[in-house]
């Protein structure tokens, strides 16, 4: 019989600042550049050069800290990481060892459809340090040269390391995508995984409901993880693979230290890195180059009064002002602000946020997804999709022709006046309705008789003839005034 | 002419009663005459420095303004970087390393108008107090030139003794201007650490390493410091704050002059006769008006411990990069990798598993036999302490312990200095020695930094000026002795004064040796 267990998983989430220039140099940190153009002195390494330090990349730092809820310390410093490795052109890594920029904030993650109840991920630190170089592994010519590439080295890095509070793939997950979301509103990195600017390490490690109390099983960190599917997905399968390895040879975390496995995703599965690289001694210790770095509480009081409203107020904003489900801000926030700002314009200016949350949600989203457009190629405006929304919203025309006038105006890039003459669609008027359904109701006596037996969805065969008399017959109107007839006759 | 000071050959050439191409001409003959002897020098470019004289001159003739060195020639000690032209560090890891830059020192002395005549020996990365650590060649002192001209920056003082150079620049981390300025009987000045941009220097120890001034006078000194002092946005440990005009401020007289005599610096280990030369110098001041006072540093005791962790923990650091990668030395690969081949084989036949699984991957050996290669004994030597002093587990014992020190040492400077302008005493304990004399005994050799490391763990100024020769009786020839002055940080211009004082009433600073 097996045992229960919960999964335990802390990331560590490495994000590339969206500064113009390096973390000590004035070198581009432009992604795709010819191998070896974007390199000076400093960040190759050449004798005699120092670095200097990038204020713009420490403030998207300090912003993003501040955005995770961490404490700032008003004194840190720049410490060296020291390994060899050919894409590390100096024989060390600046970064920040004992005294981060920031520690001890928290990041809150909920799910609107509800598979976890909201909770806060802590983060440890979160600290700057200098990208490495690539390495690149040219095997044409049967020759297996490895080629260096140092463009990247010296981009500046913000390593956000999680505790290792979140106890599902799926929170993880969420995790993931609430920080990106929250990083991308900061506008401080782009966030683009296939060009790495945003790289995620996981921990992770399962507690087991053992007969005498809770077993963990010795943690691991994966790496290669180079979306946030191959998180889930390895994620899930470490959990297996620790719980089968449990129950073959009994190893806990007391008696095997943490190891590094590296996720193969066509495999679906994890395999050990090499040894020597879990056991290195990082020799870190103060870059004597740099100074360390102090920030009056003032400026952190400065920074955090300029931030902008952050995905989690806005999505509760949205709930309160406009009166829509968490799912439906969810997914509005989730689209970036362009499109929140839209959606706020649709909503105000039809006066209906409800109807308008549907709309944005449902037909827009469709067709940005169908057209594989954005939403500043979507051809209506705001103000233009309001106008319609407030004709829905105000009787003025039922929901399956609102949607033909939609699909118009997106077509022909009209407005909803232009469309519904178009389609010729216009309000009947009350008296005309009203004769259509009295000639119904006295050509269908059996339709009648059906009703009057009780058998109410009857009255749809009428809705159909209606339709045929006059397109813009209301269905809801002729129901309503069909039934009404009904009811009156003896 | 070339017995005559800098500031002396510059007021020359400014009324254009010397022009700057037969002054640098000059001291090329001097050093084709007498480098073979003394080997001050790792590279001379005669033909660069004249076109470069003639260019200065030509400028002058037309009336244009001229840079503050306005064509003197100056030495540089072979750790600057120089843009396209060689600069080794005295390693053989960096033989034919040629910058794609020039420090900030370099560009100064460019801007200001001066010819750069060569690049100097050294020890290898600047570790070692007699250049017998250059991967080349053993520089002489001139006085004998079966002596050491003291270390590192030995080349940078011995061309001056050979006036073979008017003007030299050296790097200071534990002692290496002062002490081959003391052995030399030449000036030379450690600036406080931060006042002279390092951007471009080769960093042996970070935190300690500080470029300075090597001249005949003190003036000589001040002119040149004038011009390498100063902020760069490029150096993020260089203080930014103005630099006085040294030059201007020399020759004020001091009132009420106060100096400290550090108790701890008269102990065992002293040569007797440069204490007398040192306690001769003290009269001096003291005929010029100056009180002296008992003084201690009583955590200097710990200074050579403190140093020998910290300059060796920042050198494994820094030198990391010397692996045969990216640029400098690297080992025969078709070498390398036939004899990885043959170790493979020679463990598969044996079927030693254990021995293949630890067998290098190409890569690894190819940093091991580069770096064994490329290093001389005593730069392996640092790089092992400091790398085992920053290892897990020790880095709390040794390297943060050192930093603590450090800071207390300091508090005896600032405690010091709140009852004296300055602190004198010996440069170095004992006269030059011979060369192989101490090459066998590293620890002989780190005791010559004694008395100098302090300044450069607190960052103070330093200076050391020459105050008298030993009679010859036990050396054989006269040799010179240096006096070291300490000053608060960012002092310069009131030690320059102090230095220049002495040579007021002195004339040691005149004597040469005979070539
Ligand atoms: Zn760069």
């Amino acid at each position: 019989m097996p045992h229960s267990y919960d999964l335990i998983v802390g990331l560590e989430v490495h994000v590339q600042l969206q500064t113009k220039s390096k973390l000590f140099c004035r070198c581009s940190t432009k992604f795709g550049g010819p191998p070896n153009t974007q390199t000076c002195p400093v960040c190759i390494g050449m004798p005699g050069s120092l670095p200097v330090m990038n204020r713009e990349a420490f403030r998207l730092g300090l912003k993003t800290a501040i955005a995770l809820n961490c404490e700032i310390p008003q004194f840190t410093k720049w410490d060296r990481k020291q390994y060899y490795y050919p894409d590390l052109p100096k024989g060390y890594q600046i970064s920040q060892y004992d005294l981060p920029m920031s520690q001890n904030g928290w990041l809150e993650i909920s799910d609107p459809k509800k598979e976890f109840a909201a909770k806060r991920i802590g983060i440890i630190r979160a600290h700057l340090e200098e990208d490495a170089g690539k390495s690149l592994h040219d095997e044409e010519h049967g020759k297996a040269d490895t080629r260096i590439d140092l463009n990247r080295t010296g981009t500046p890095l913000l390593e956000i390391v999680s505790a290792p509070d979140m106890r599902s793939t799926k929170e993880a997950r969420v995790y993931l995508t609430q920080l990106r979301l929250m990083l991308l509103y900061l506008g401080v990195s782009d966030c683009n995984m296939q060009e790495g600017s945003l790289r995620v390490d996981a921990n992770v490690n399962i507690h087991i409901q053992g007969p005498s109390g809770k077993i963990a099983t010795p943690i691991v960190e994966v790496k290669n993880l180079n979306s946030f599917r191959h998180v889930e997905r390895a994620l899930a399968y470490e959990a297996k693979r620790q719980y089968d390895v449990w129950e073959e040879t009994g190893r806990t975390i007391k008696d095997y230290p943490k190891q590094t496995r590296g996720w193969d995703d066509a495999a679906g599965t994890t395999l050990p890195q090499r040894e020597k690289e879990e056991s290195a001694d990082y020799r870190y210790f103060p870059d004597p180059d740099l100074v360390p770095v102090i920030t009056p509480k003032a400026e952190v009081e400065e920074v955090r009064s300029g931030l902008v409203e952050l995905p989690a107020a806005i999505r509760s904003r949205l709930e309160k002002t406009y009166g829509i489900s968490d799912y439906d801000s969810d997914v509005i926030v989730l689209q970036g602000l362009p499109f929140v700002a839209y959606f706020e314009e649709v909503a105000k200016l039809s006066g209906d946020g409800k109807k308008a949350s549907n709309w944005v949600t449902q037909e827009l989203l469709r067709i940005l997804n169908d057209q594989s457009i954005t939403l500043e190629q979507f051809p209506l405006t705001a103000p233009q999709l309001a106008n319609l929304v407030k004709l829905v919203a105000g009787g003025e025309i039922e929901i399956t022709r609102a949607k033909e006038v939609f699909n118009d105006m997106v077509a022909n890039r009209r407005d909803a006046a232009a469309a519904m003459s178009a389609l010729g669609i216009a309000k009947v008027d009350s008296s005309e309705l009203e004769n259509i359904c009295k000639e119904l109701v006295a050509a269908n006596p059996k339709i009648v008789a059906d009703v009057k037996a009780g058998k109410q969805q009857a009255i749809g065969a009428l809705l159909g003839q209606a339709k045929k008399r006059n397109p813009n017959a209301n269905p809801n109107e002729v129901r309503r005034i069909c039934l009404e007839l009904i009811a009156k006759m003896p | 002419m070339l017995a005559r000071s800098a500031t002396d050959l510059l007021r020359d050439l400014s009324v254009r009663k010397l022009s700057s191409v037969e002054l640098t001409q000059a001291y090329l003959d001097q050093i084709k005459l007498y480098d073979g002897q003394v080997k001050a020098f790792l590279h001379v470019d005669p033909a660069a420095a004249l076109a470069r004289a003639k260019e200065i001159d030509d400028r002058r003739a037309a009336g244009k303004p001229m840079g503050k060195l306005g064509g003197l020639p100056v030495a540089i000690k072979d750790v600057i970087c120089t843009k396209g032209q060689k600069t080794t560090c005295g390693s053989k890891m960096l033989e034919n390393f040629v910058p794609p830059y020039d420090a900030t020192v370099v560009k100064r002395l460019k801007e200001a108008d001066a010819v750069l005549i060569g690049k100097t020996n050294m020890d290898e990365f600047a570790m070692g107090g007699s250049t017998e650590n250059s991967a080349f060649f053993k520089t002489t002192n001139p006085w004998d030139k079966s002596r050491v001209p003291g270390g590192s920056s030995g080349g940078a003082a011995a061309c001056l003794a050979a006036s073979m150079a008017p003007l030299s620049i050296g790097t200071d981390t534990g002692g290496s201007i002062r002490q081959p300025a003391a052995f030399c009987g030449v000036t030379g000045l450690k600036p406080t650490y931060g006042r002279v941009s390092r951007y471009g220097l080769v960093a042996f120890a970070s935190s300690l390493d500080q470029i300075g001034p090597m001249a005949a006078t003190a003036e000589d000194a001040a002119l040149l410091l004038e011009v390498l002092a100063g902020h760069d946005p490029l150096d993020s440990t260089s203080a930014n704050i103005p630099t006085p005009e040294y030059t201007k401020s020399l020759s004020q007289p001091f009132q009420g002059l106060k100096l400290g005599l550090v108790k701890e610096h008269f102990g065992p280990g002293l040569d007797p006769e440069v204490e007398a030369a040192v306690r001769e110098a003290v009269k001096v001041y003291q005929s010029l008006g100056a009180t002296v006072k008992d003084i201690s540093l009583p955590h200097s005791k710990y200074g050579i411990a403190t140093y020998y962790i910290i300059a060796p923990s920042e050198a494994s650091s820094n030198l990391a990069r010397y692996d045969g990668v990216h640029y400098g030395y690297r080992t025969d690969e078709k070498q390398m990798l036939a004899e990885l081949a043959a170790e493979r084989k020679s463990l598969e036949a044996k079927q030693d598993e254990k021995g293949l699984k630890n067998l290098d991957t190409a890569l690894i050996r190819l940093y091991r036999k580069t770096r064994a290669e490329g290093f001389g004994p005593e730069v392996k030597r640092r790089i092992m302490l400091g790398t085992y002093a920053l290892s897990a587990g020790y880095a709390d014992k040794y390297y943060l312990q050192a930093l603590k020190v450090r800071r207390l040492i300091r508090s005896d400077y600032d405690a010091a200095f709140q009852e004296v302008d300055f602190i004198i005493g010996p440069t170095a304990p004992n006269p030059p020695f011979k060369i192989g004399e101490k090459s066998g005994d590293p620890l002989a050799m780190y005791l010559e930094d004694l008395y100098t490391v302090t300044a450069n763990l607190a960052g103070i100024a330093g200076i050391s000026i020459p105050c008298g020769l030993t009679s010859g009786k036990t050396t054989g020839s006269p040799l010179p002795i240096g006096l070291q002055i300490q000053a608060r940080p960012f002092d310069e211009d009131r030690l320059l004064r102090a230095a220049a004082m002495f040579q007021r009433g002195t004339d040691w600073h005149t004597k040469r040796p005979n070539l």
